[in-house]
């Protein structure tokens, strides 16, 4: 008895909460233009997103936003992830409580700020504008995830490789980098899906006729709802939604090996 | 008596301020388990480190084979260390871990196969090469932790604590392993441990060290038997450490009462202390006692019996298989042979004896 309870409790809940993207997620295969009519299942409106050129380019600005930042954001994250390691206690703690600032910062502020930065520098808007802000606001999230890797590491590892002959930089790649990979995977995958997902701060730092599909969705809805906007905001979802699940997976994975 | 090996020649280090190593001689022979002994923070790993090449000295040399290491790097010395949590590399298999340095000094593949199947071989794991280290035991962990310091045929094998996490019955175990593995290997090890069980056990040359200075060098015998100061008494084994007398040569007087002894040399009426084993006092009847007491607390140990026993003002420490009850009174004697006299501490180091332990 209080085990179907249980289910028909965490039941809800999911429902509750998944219920709105699913309704987007059926809508986006109804035939009918109409919002609570069904007119049969089509997959017209992805056909019709996929033909729409200002949509494809916002989804390669997008990609190639998510590609370029994340990997920038991994290499600078995990690069202060190991000089952090080798900082005193005190320092240390004031550097964790810098980049995590970020994170907790609301995201307008962060938009408006960069925005302004942008433009006392003389900086001009566009995708460059955009990758740097994207950069600024991921490595926070790498270092959250390589950090405890790093701290997991047995620091005698690299001696020991040392010690049995290998250079500085062969004991690093050989036997401190595999050991973070995890740990850098994961914070590469979660810089991307934040990318990915990212509004506000894009649009204050975008320019004018630059997009990405989220503020291109954005604009296309002032405009009135159109069912195209289903399908590319339901594979937004799937999308994100995988990325996630890589990130929450891969690390247990490894462990099993 | 077998070449010198290692000259650590007047070294002295200090971190934040802090002293860890004060101008520090000791000279390693070829082919000799030397252990340094103490409580930790007194310097002993910091010597280790210092011979493996992972830390520098801010004063004094490292001479090996004749030649000037202090600054040469850890990857370019002729010696190999196994460290404390036995620092496998965890994302390689077993055979793997024991080749990583003859990769890197690009051997054969034939000739690393053979090398990692004689030390696999060698510390008792055949068969275990494509395990991953996760899968193995402590103890097991320990063994390939030694193969793969030892594929690489060092000179001298540098030995962390290697056996402080296992439990005790591996421990006696891994300690017969390692001395059966030095003779076989015929190189110098140099253990660092705070487990005076271990280095009497396993050493021919035992190293005692507190706060940075060495206290003692010398054999397990000589170390138990002769401790040359208070320190050195207490930090080996039980031991009833008593200040006294030295009424003349081969008469000392300890609480007031006279005891015949071997020492000579000390001059008359001179303060010192004196170490007595608990397995050295002997209980006998009140009128056969050199001084008399009661027993005041009593624990059975297993191979004796332990005891406390007040007489003239001191707890007296005894070790005896014959049992003698709470209450008791007994009278006490000690064989001449068996009272070490010591100079009282001259040096501020030599009087840690109460703070460490």
């Amino acid at each position: 008895m209080t085990n179907a309870l249980k289910k028909i409790y965490i039941g809800l809940i999911i429902f509750f909460l998944y219920a709105p993207i699913g309704t987007l997620m059926v809508l986006s295969f109804n035939a009918s233009k109409a919002r609570t009519k069904w007119g049969g299942f089509t997959f017209k409106w992805y056909a019709a997103l996929f033909e729409n050129e200002e949509i494809l380019s916002a989804l390669f600005n997008t990609m190639l936003i998510a590609l370029l930042s994340a990997l920038a954001a991994t290499l600078i994250g995990t690069v202060a992830c190991i000089a952090m390691t080798g900082m005193k206690r005190r320092t240390k703690s004031i550097m964790m409580g810098i980049t995590n600032i970020p994170m907790l910062n609301a995201e307008i502020v962060t938009g408006i700020s960069l925005m302004l930065l942008y433009i006392s520098l003389g900086i001009k808007f566009g995708i460059g504008t955009i990758l740097l802000s994207h950069i600024t606001f991921n490595i926070p999230y790498v270092i959250l995830s390589v950090m405890p890797r790093m701290k997991q590491l047995n620091p005698s590892t690299y001696e020991a490789a040392l010690d049995l002959g290998a250079s500085h930089t062969t004991a690093f790649f050989k036997v401190v980098l595999p050991d973070l990979t995890p740990g850098i995977l994961s914070g590469f995958l979660m810089a991307f899906t934040m990318s990915l997902d990212d509004f506000i701060i894009t649009h204050f730092t975008k320019g004018i006729g630059v997009d990405t599909l989220s503020t291109k969705i954005y604009t296309e809805v002032k405009k009135g709802i159109k069912p195209e906007m289903y399908a590319l905001s339901t594979i937004i979802f799937v999308t994100v939604l995988a990325l996630l699940l890589l990130v929450n997976l891969s690390p247990e994975k490894k462990e099993q090996k | 008596m077998p070449k010198e090996l290692i000259h650590l020649n007047n070294l002295s280090k200090s971190f934040d301020g802090q002293m860890v190593l004060d101008e520090l001689n000791l000279k390693i022979h070829e082919n000799e388990f030397v252990t340094l002994l103490g409580p930790s923070g007194c310097g002993k790993t910091t010597t280790l480190r210092i011979l493996g090449g992972f830390a520098v000295p801010d004063a004094g040399q490292v001479i090996f084979d004749g030649k000037d290491i202090t600054h040469v790097p850890p990857n370019l010395r002729p010696l190999n260390t196994v460290f404390q949590k036995y620092a496998l590399f965890t994302h390689m298999t077993i055979a793997e871990n024991i080749a990583f340095g003859l990769k890197i000094k690009k051997k054969s593949k034939a000739y690393i196969q053979d090398k990692i199947k004689y030390a696999l071989k060698l510390v008792n794991l055949e068969g275990y090469g494509n395990r991953m280290p996760d899968s193995l035991s402590g103890g097991q962990q320990q063994r390939i932790a030694i193969a793969r310091a030892i594929v690489n045929e060092p000179k001298v094998l540098l030995l962390d604590e290697p056996l402080g996490a296992l439990d005790l019955k591996l421990r006696q175990e891994m300690q017969y392993e390692l001395i059966r593995m030095k003779n076989e290997l015929g190189i110098t090890f140099v253990y660092v441990t705070h487990d005076q069980e271990e280095a009497l056990t396993m050493s021919d040359t035992i190293v005692v060290m507190n706060q940075g200075y060495i206290q003692q060098i010398g054999s397990p015998e000589s170390i138990y038997n002769e401790p040359e100061n208070a320190f050195v008494a207490d930090f080996i084994g039980d031991s009833n450490i008593i200040p006294a007398t030295m009424v003349e040569d081969k008469l000392v007087s300890i609480l007031g009462f006279r005891f015949p002894c071997v020492d000579t040399g000390f001059g008359r009426n001179r303060p010192v202390d004196v170490v007595i084993r608990p397995e050295d006092v002997e209980l006998v009847a009140p009128s056969e006692g050199t001084l008399q007491g009661v027993v005041s607390h009593l624990i059975f140990k297993g191979v004796h019996y332990e005891m406390e026993v007040m007489a003239g003002g001191f707890e007296w420490l005894v070790h005896s298989t014959v049992l003698h009850p709470v209450g008791e009174e007994v009278g006490i004697r000690v064989d001449p042979f068996n009272i070490q006299i010591m100079n009282k501490p001259e040096s501020e180091d030599e009087e840690a004896v109460a703070i460490d332990i």
